[in-house]
């Protein structure tokens, strides 16, 4: 099954990706070979298997409900390309 | 005197003995950087004044007497996804170049308990996505035994750091394979343990049920020691497996006699290099010869387990690299819409290979394709583990090649599926959680061959009993890396 320049450009657009066009040309090849080998797996019968998604046999780990010193508002937002007034600032939404 | 040559089991007793300082330790590895890393390329940062700091106050603390920590004194250096607070941490990508983590790992805080002493960041493909560390927005790091050759990946500044004797053990991370191959490609030791065992707080996501920190060392000795420092319970990730961890060194025995070793033939195809399937025969032969019982198994799902990880790890690493979008930390791309911004942002700061990877994991997670993809993968993925369970009722632990071939020449290997192909002995390993190490083992053309050690969940020490007897009844598995190639 081959995608097309319409399914790359939707992926990108869920990926939050805006690609050049050269770029998409590109992700379109090299997907439709990827795509292509994953054809291989239709021909396993997972009919009675189970899915695993994870190895550990560890469910729902939760912690005792106590205190924890948490980052100070100033480290964490050391690496802010903008901030204000404590806060991340980013461009105008509505 | 050239201390960088020793392991560091070697310096261990020096520095205890008092016989060298941890000053001087640290400067000799300074200068080795100096001079061989401009050919090498191993590391992005160095944290020179903080380490020769932080090694003088560990020599005024052994001068009193005082307690000092298991690994007091020993330069090291760490994979630049693993974050190192206040020094920069890039996972080599654009998205984070000026990117200082606001807190420590896991393993740091563990390696800065234990006094190790932290040289500096090393290279990576770019979000430990990659085989070659080709896809580095930063720099080529290249193989110490021929400056022609990739290190391999993506762990590949660890590896070569390692092997040029730029420090005497780093860590990387394995996803598919990306400390083990390397690890193989530069003649190092190299191991990825079970899942859950070494906490993943703190280092930065690729795919999160399939990563795992592990060390690289010069010998199996050593590999043994970091382990112990490294490995435990942890309640910041809540994939840590609260178990009993042993001491790792006691599993540091000369003798294989009666261990049951499985060789499973799948991963002896025809990929698999006369060069590498020599050597690792030899190998086969050399266990018998010392009492252990080798027999041959079935894993039939193997050829599976690699498009199965690449959904799998892709779709993890979509929703894990969601997270880049100029808003936190590292790039933005200033735009007067939030919409814009994220998308320029994104695709400014992501390399080619890292958008591959999202856009193919968006892919199998939407809307339509979650069950032909996705949902097939994981259920492979346990047809891929099963396989391992009913290998692992015969056998004490298996063994393969780490790697279909030697390392390769840059630029060599440009088509995707050839370059995933190289993951192929490693990438069930991480399908399943299991742990899984990589010695060196003899060399083909020059370059050395790696021999894979698979285990059974938790059992480390299997490994490492193996290897260290293999170490101490060849002259194979200690290679010295010879600097060739490289002329301009």
């Amino acid at each position: 099954m081959k995608i097309e320049l319409k399914d790359v450009e939707y992926v990108a657009n869920l990926a939050r990706l805006e690609l050049s066009e050269p770029e998409k040309e590109e992700q379109l090849e090299k997907l439709n070979r990827i795509l292509d080998y994953m054809e291989i797996l239709a021909k396993v019968d997972t009919k009675d298997t189970a899915p695993l998604a994870h190895v550990l046999p560890i469910h729902n780990v939760l912690r005792k409900d106590e205190v924890h010193q948490t980052l100070e508002t100033e480290k964490t937002l050391q690496n802010a390309p903008e901030e204000s007034q404590g806060m991340f600032r980013v461009p105008k939404i509505v | 005197m050239n201390y960088f040559e020793y392991k560091m089991h070697e310096i261990i007793d020096l520095l205890e003995k008092k016989e060298v300082s941890a000053k001087e330790v640290t400067a000799s590895i300074y200068q080795r950087i100096e001079d061989k890393d401009p050919d090498v390329q191993a590391y992005l940062t160095l944290n020179k004044d903080k380490a020769l700091q932080k090694a003088m106050e560990i020599d005024e603390k052994r001068a009193k007497n005082e307690a000092v920590g298991k690994l007091a004194g020993i330069p090291m250096a760490l994979k630049d996804n693993m974050s190192t607070m206040d020094l920069l941490t890039t996972c080599s990508s654009e998205m984070l170049y000026n990117y200082l983590p606001p807190y420590d790992a896991t393993v740091v805080k563990k390696l800065n308990d234990a006094d190790a002493v932290l040289l500096g960041k090393l290279n990576m493909d770019e979000f430990a996505m990659g085989s070659s560390t080709e896809t580095s927005a930063f720099k080529k790091t290249r193989n110490p035994f021929n400056l022609d050759y990739v290190p391999g990946g993506s762990s590949g500044g660890s590896a070569a750091a390692v092997a040029a004797d730029e420090a005497f053990f780093t860590l990387g991370s394995d996803t598919g394979g990306s400390i083990r191959q390397p690890a193989a490609y530069c003649g190092v030791v190299g191991m990825k343990p079970t899942y859950g065992a070494i906490s993943r707080y703190g280092l930065i996501a690729f795919a999160s049920s399939l990563d795992q920190i592990g060390p690289f060392t010069k010998d199996v000795t050593d590999c043994a020691l970091v382990m112990n420092a490294i490995t435990g319970h942890d309640g910041n990730d809540s994939t840590s497996a609260n178990v009993e961890y042993p001491d790792y060194t006691k599993a540091l025995v000369n003798d294989v006699k009666g261990l049951r070793i499985g060789i499973p033939k799948e991963y002896f195809g025809e990929g698999v290099s006369q060069g590498v399937r020599d050597n690792i025969n030899d190998a086969i032969k050399k266990l018998e010869e010392l009492g252990a019982e080798v027999g041959e198994c079935s894993m039939p799902n193997t050829d599976y387990a690699m498009p199965a990880y690449y959904i799998i790890a892709t779709a993890e690493c979509s929703s894990n690299l969601s997270r880049y979008d100029g808003v936190r930390y590292g790039l933005r791309s200033e735009e007067n819409s939030l919409m814009e911004m994220f998308c320029k942002t994104r695709n400014k700061g992501f390399g080619s290979e890292v958008k591959s990877r999202i856009m193919l994991g968006t892919y199998a997670l939407s809307a339509g394709y979650y069950d032909a993809y996705y949902l097939k993968a994981l259920k492979v993925r346990n047809l891929v583990k099963k396989d391992f369970d009913q290998a692992f009722k015969q056998f004490d632990l298996l063994l393969t090649p780490t790697a279909p071939g030697t390392s390769f020449k840059f630029g060599e290997i440009s088509d995707p599926i050839s370059m995933y192909l190289l993951d192929v002995c490693t990438i069930p390993v991480n399908l399943a959680g299991l742990p899984g190490m990589s010695i060196p083992y003899g060399t083909s053309e020059g370059m050395p061959v790696g021999l894979q050690l698979i285990g059974k969940p938790f059992d480390e020490s299997t490994l490492l009993r193996v290897a260290y007897t293999l170490e101490k009844n060849t002259d194979k598995t200690i290679l010295k890396a010879g600097f060739k190639g490289g002329a301009e």
